[in-house]
This record gives structure tokens, C-alpha cells and sequence, in this order.
């Protein structure tokens, strides 16, 4: 394996020999794509990053805008830190990979030494029948969608029902539904007591189950019911513009339903030849290369990473091991197995906070759990634990945000 | 000699130390955005509270969880990295 990355890094650097410095193009300025392009910078790599958006909108803390606890451009960050450090920033979309060199939307081509994408996911909305996401906002990528569910929110009368439905694994953000769930029972129980949320859900175990449940047991109850598959969570159909959501074993009549589709890897990852069947991008977990196409790295929600979550933490903690692995190719060394971490928080409401944590390492092609560590945080804890982890959610978002955009 | 031609090079890419297994994670929280900034600190510090915490010792909501992961000589070398001012 280790001979063959070598052999692979040789080759695929031969064209830039009349250039004086390797080119590395990144494409995706998110929490990954924007970590690695100030990370190979910082190690003398010329970098160029492609995001199709002007500005960045986070999808961590946008459970507390959709529930009036934030607002949006609290969640919004540009790309002229980068920008000033040195990096090339072209905001425009990807069209697809070509051997070695980028096509962008406009026609224009960048060409690499190797590749870094980090484009996120694509949802799938069409493997609902009649869902139309306009009427049931997703919500599942900051923006418009967001604001859409919050309005929505605000505009149903007190007693209205709220569904909410969470897919199976694997998808962006295991926790983020049930931190979406808690936040909006506490918008209701705050704001619309006579309401109820009933969350769906396409599996019968989840992240921090035994954390959000007793959450829910003693700051909503009766007010927020999960129903997980086995009980009928399973969304079959919706009728969007009456708002009935359909399981396998009944139906209900929501006042707001925010059903979170199946994803998979961003679509130019698909356009670009870099997914599998499943649908997601298979990776060597030292390097982070493609398993497809070689030189080409992809890091962030697209992968397949094994234990490691689709978390902006991950994606961070990705993007700098995958920057050392670029650089060290580039230099024509092997790059060093590496061991990554991830924390992910969750809100319940405000000033109560609860944890997950793992370290990962690459074992049998993948990454694996570090046996022994990681875990949730303690059940039963006093609140002054749970106000603290709130407070660490605060700090470490504006740490990976200023991390990743400077 | 194709691949000695790249490599040679390529060696205009200035190598420089890099991060030993699990260090630069910890970058994702200890930046001074609230959390403890590491560069700077004594290496012994560092290397002592994660040593604490991965035997049991103080009261961490989730650096215990972490540093469990982690070998004494792997906890050394973190602690010599991120201590380092960069
Ligand atoms: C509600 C919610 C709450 C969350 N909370 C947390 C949390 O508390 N903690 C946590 O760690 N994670 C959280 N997450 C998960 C986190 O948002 C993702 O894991 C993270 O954004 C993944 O980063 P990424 O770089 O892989 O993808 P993204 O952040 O999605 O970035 C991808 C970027 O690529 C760009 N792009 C895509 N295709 C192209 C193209 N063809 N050309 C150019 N640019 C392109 C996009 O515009 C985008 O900017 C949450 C997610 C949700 C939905």
C-alpha cells in the first residue's frame, strides 16, 4: 500500500517540474475544504480553493436559529481571511474532474499536482414520494431552508403539531435531529405550550440516546414523543401541500413537518467518478486518497470514514491530517498513520449541554475506534456539568470557525 | 529516474516537523476561542493533565474520554507539539 501511494505521489508530480512550487486545488470551502487549503498553505503548498458560495453558512448552531435563539448571520463566514493569508480563492462551482485539472462551471480548468475535496453531501428529497421541500423544509444545509423552518414555526398557532423525521444511517450529523427535536420543544414549550412534536425516526438507537431521553423526560414531557421505527418512524409518503405525513403504520396531520431526507456524498463527487454504490467516497484512512481515482483526497461528510461522524469537528480534524498527508506525498515521503479526534455537543436548551467524543485510527481500511476511549458524557450528571458542556459548545465553535476561516 | 526527477524536485517543499498521532486535532477546540490555548504552555503541564485525566483523576467532562485514547508516549509527544509556539 505504502509502495504504491509512493509510487502513485512520483508520478503524478512529474508535470509540475517546470513549476516551483507543487498546486494543490481544494474544492468545497467548508468546515473540511476550508481547514485543508490554510493548512497546506501554512505547509508551502500553493493552494487554490473553488466554493461555489460567497459566504459560508454553518450548519452547527443552526438548530438554535430555527429555534429563535440565534440569529442567521451569527452562522455566516467569508473567505477573505483566506484570502489574506495568500491563498487563491475562486467562488465558483466545480463541474466535474478531469485527469488532473478542475472544470469549473464557466468552462475554465485548474490544474493539480492533487486534489482535495471536501464538497459535503447532496439530499435526496425524491426518495420520498410527494415530498416537495418547500412546504417541508429539509433544513438540513444552513440557508434559506433554515429561515423557512423557523417562519414556519412562528406561524403555527398554539396547538399545532410539529413532525419531524430523522433517516437512517449513515447521514450528516448523528445527533442533529434529536438536538433539533429538544430545541424546538423548548420554542413550543416556551412559546406554543398547547403543542406537541412527535419525531419519526428510521432507526430504533441513536446518538446520545440515554442522554436525550432523559433530557426529555424532565424538560418535555408529554410535549416531545419519539416513535422509532419498530413503532411506525418510518416516513413512506408525505402529501406536502395538505402537510400528512404517512408511516408504515399510520398517519399524522402536521402543522409543521421537517423531514430530513437520505443523503449521500456532495454531487460532484458522483460527477467526478469518486462515490461507490452506497453512494459515499471510499478513502485510505491514512492519506485519505480516493480508493477510485488517485490523487484525488476527499475528506468531511463525502467519506466513507468508518466509526468516525459526519461532524464538523471531523471534518476539521480531517482536513489537517489529510493537508500532512498531501504535503508529505508531495514531498515524495509516505505519509504517517495518523490517530484523529472528534467531539460532538448537543443543546437541550439553552445552558444545557451533553457530549460525544471518539478517537480513531485507520484499522482494516478504515477508521476505527480507539478501544477504550471516547464515550458520552455522564447520565445523571448535575446541571452545573450540563451548563459547562453548553458553555464548551460556545467555545468550540468559535474555535473551528475561526480555525477553518481564519 | 522518473520518479527521482520528481522527487528531487519536489523537495523545493520544505519539510517541516510534523504532528505526531492526535496531535493536531486538538486544534479543533484549543485555539482561544474559550478553551484553554495550549502554545505556550509547559510541556510538563500539559502532558501531566492528560495523564491525570487518562487515569481517572480530576473531574474533565470529556477530556478523560480523550485522553483514554492515548498512550504515555503518545500523550508526550501531543504535549511537546502543541506546547510548541507555531
Ligand atoms: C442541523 C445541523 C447541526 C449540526 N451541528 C453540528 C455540531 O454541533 N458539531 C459538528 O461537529 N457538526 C455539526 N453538524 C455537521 C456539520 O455541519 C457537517 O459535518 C460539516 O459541515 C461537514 O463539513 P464538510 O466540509 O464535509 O461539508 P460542508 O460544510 O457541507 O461544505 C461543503 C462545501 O462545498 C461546497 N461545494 C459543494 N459542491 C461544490 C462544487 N461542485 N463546487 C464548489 N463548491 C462546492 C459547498 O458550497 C460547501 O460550502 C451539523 C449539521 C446539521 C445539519
Amino acid at each position: 500500500m505504502r509502495r504504491r501511494a509512493l509510487l502513485g505521489a512520483a508520478l503524478l508530480a512529474a508535470p509540475a517540474l517546470a513549476q516551483a512550487a507543487p498546486k494543490v486545488v481544494v474544492i468545497g470551502g467548508g468546515f473540511g475544504g476550508a481547514t485543508a487549503a490554510r493548512a497546506l498553505h501554512r505547509l508551502g503548498v500553493s493552494v487554490t480553493l473553488v466554493e461555489r458560495d460567497a459566504t459560508y453558512l454553518s450548519c452547527p448552531f443552526s438548530n438554535a436559529v430555527i429555534a429563535g435563539l440565534r440569529e442567521m448571520e451569527a452562522q455566516r463566514f467569508g473567505y477573505d481571511g483566506l484570502r489574506r493569508e495568500g491563498i487563491a480563492v475562486v467562488v465558483q462551482a466545480a463541474r466535474t474532474v478531469e485527469e488532473r485539472r478542475v472544470v469549473l462551471a464557466d468552462g475554465a480548468t485548474l490544474p493539480f499536482d492533487r486534489l482535495v475535496m471536501a464538497p459535503g453531501i447532496a439530499l435526496h428529497p425524491d426518495a420520498i414520494p410527494g415530498l416537495d421541500t418547500e412546504a417541508m423544509p429539509h433544513a438540513w444545509r444552513a440557508g434559506p431552508q433554515t429561515l423557512l423552518l423557523r417562519r414556519q414555526l412562528e406561524a403555527m398557532e398554539d396547538g399545532g403539531l410539529v413532525v419531524l423525521s430523522a433517516p437512517a444511517n449513515p447521514y450528516r450529523c448523528p445527533p442533529g435531529p434529536y438536538e433539533r427535536a429538544s430545541l424546538i420543544a423548548h420554542y413550543l414549550k416556551t412559546h406554543k405550550p398547547r403543542s406537541k412534536l412527535i419525531l419519526l425516526d428510521a432507526k430504533d438507537a441513536f446518538s446520545k440516546q440515554r442522554l436525550f431521553e432523559e433530557a426529555w423526560a424532565a424538560l418535555y414531557p408529554g410535549l416531545l414523543e419519539w416513535v422509532p421505527l419498530s413503532s411506525g418512524g418510518k416516513v413512506v409518503e408525505v402529501d406536502a401541500a395538505a402537510r400528512v405525513v404517512r408511516t408504515e403504520f399510520g398517519e399524522h396531520q402536521a402543522a409543521v413537518a421537517n423531514i430530513i431526507p437520505p443523503q449521500s456524498a456532495g454531487r460532484i463527487a458522483q460527477a467526478a467518478g469518486l462515490t461507490d454504490r452506497s453512494g459515499w467516497c471510499a478513502v485510505d484512512p491514512v492519506s485519505f486518497e480516493s480508493r477510485l481515482r488517485p490523487g484525488i483526497h476527499l475528506i468531511g461528510d463525502a467519506i466513507i470514514a468508518g466509526a468516525m461522524p459526519k461532524s464538523a469537528f471531523a471534518a476539521n480534524a480531517q482536513a489537517r491530517v489529510c493537508a500532512e498527508a498531501v504535503a508529505a506525498l508531495l514531498r515524495g515521503e509516505a505519509p504517517a498513520p495518523p490517530k484523529l479526534i472528534n467531539t460532538c455537543y448537543s443543546l437541550l436548551e439553552p445552558g444545557y449541554g451533553i457530549s460525544i467524543a471518539g478517537v480513531y485510527q485507520p484499522k482494516d481500511g478504515l477508521l476505527a475506534d480507539v478501544p477504550g476511549a471516547g464515550g458520552v458524557s455522564k447520565p445523571g450528571a448535575p446541571t452545573a456539568v450540563r451548563a459547562a458542556e453548553a458553555g464548551y459548545a460556545e467555545d468550540w465553535f468559535r474555535t473551528v470557525t475561526a480555525d477553518a476561516f481564519g | 529516474m522518473r520518479i527521482f526527477a520528481g522527487l528531487s524536485l519536489l523537495a523545493a517543499l520544505p519539510a517541516a516537523a510534523a504532528p505526531p498521532p492526535g496531535a493536531s486535532s486538538c486544534a479543533g477546540c484549543h485555539g482561544g476561542g474559550g478553551m484553554p490555548a495550549l502554545a505556550g504552555q509547559p510541556v510538563e503541564a500539559i502532558a501531566g493533565a492528560m495523564l491525570a485525566y487518562k487515569a481517572g483523576q480530576g473531574s474533565p467532562t470529556v477530556m478523560d474520554r480523550i485522553a483514554r485514547g492515548f498512550s504515555e508516549e503518545e500523550i508526550r509527544a501531543i504535549a511537546a507539539w502543541v506546547a510548541a509556539p507555531r
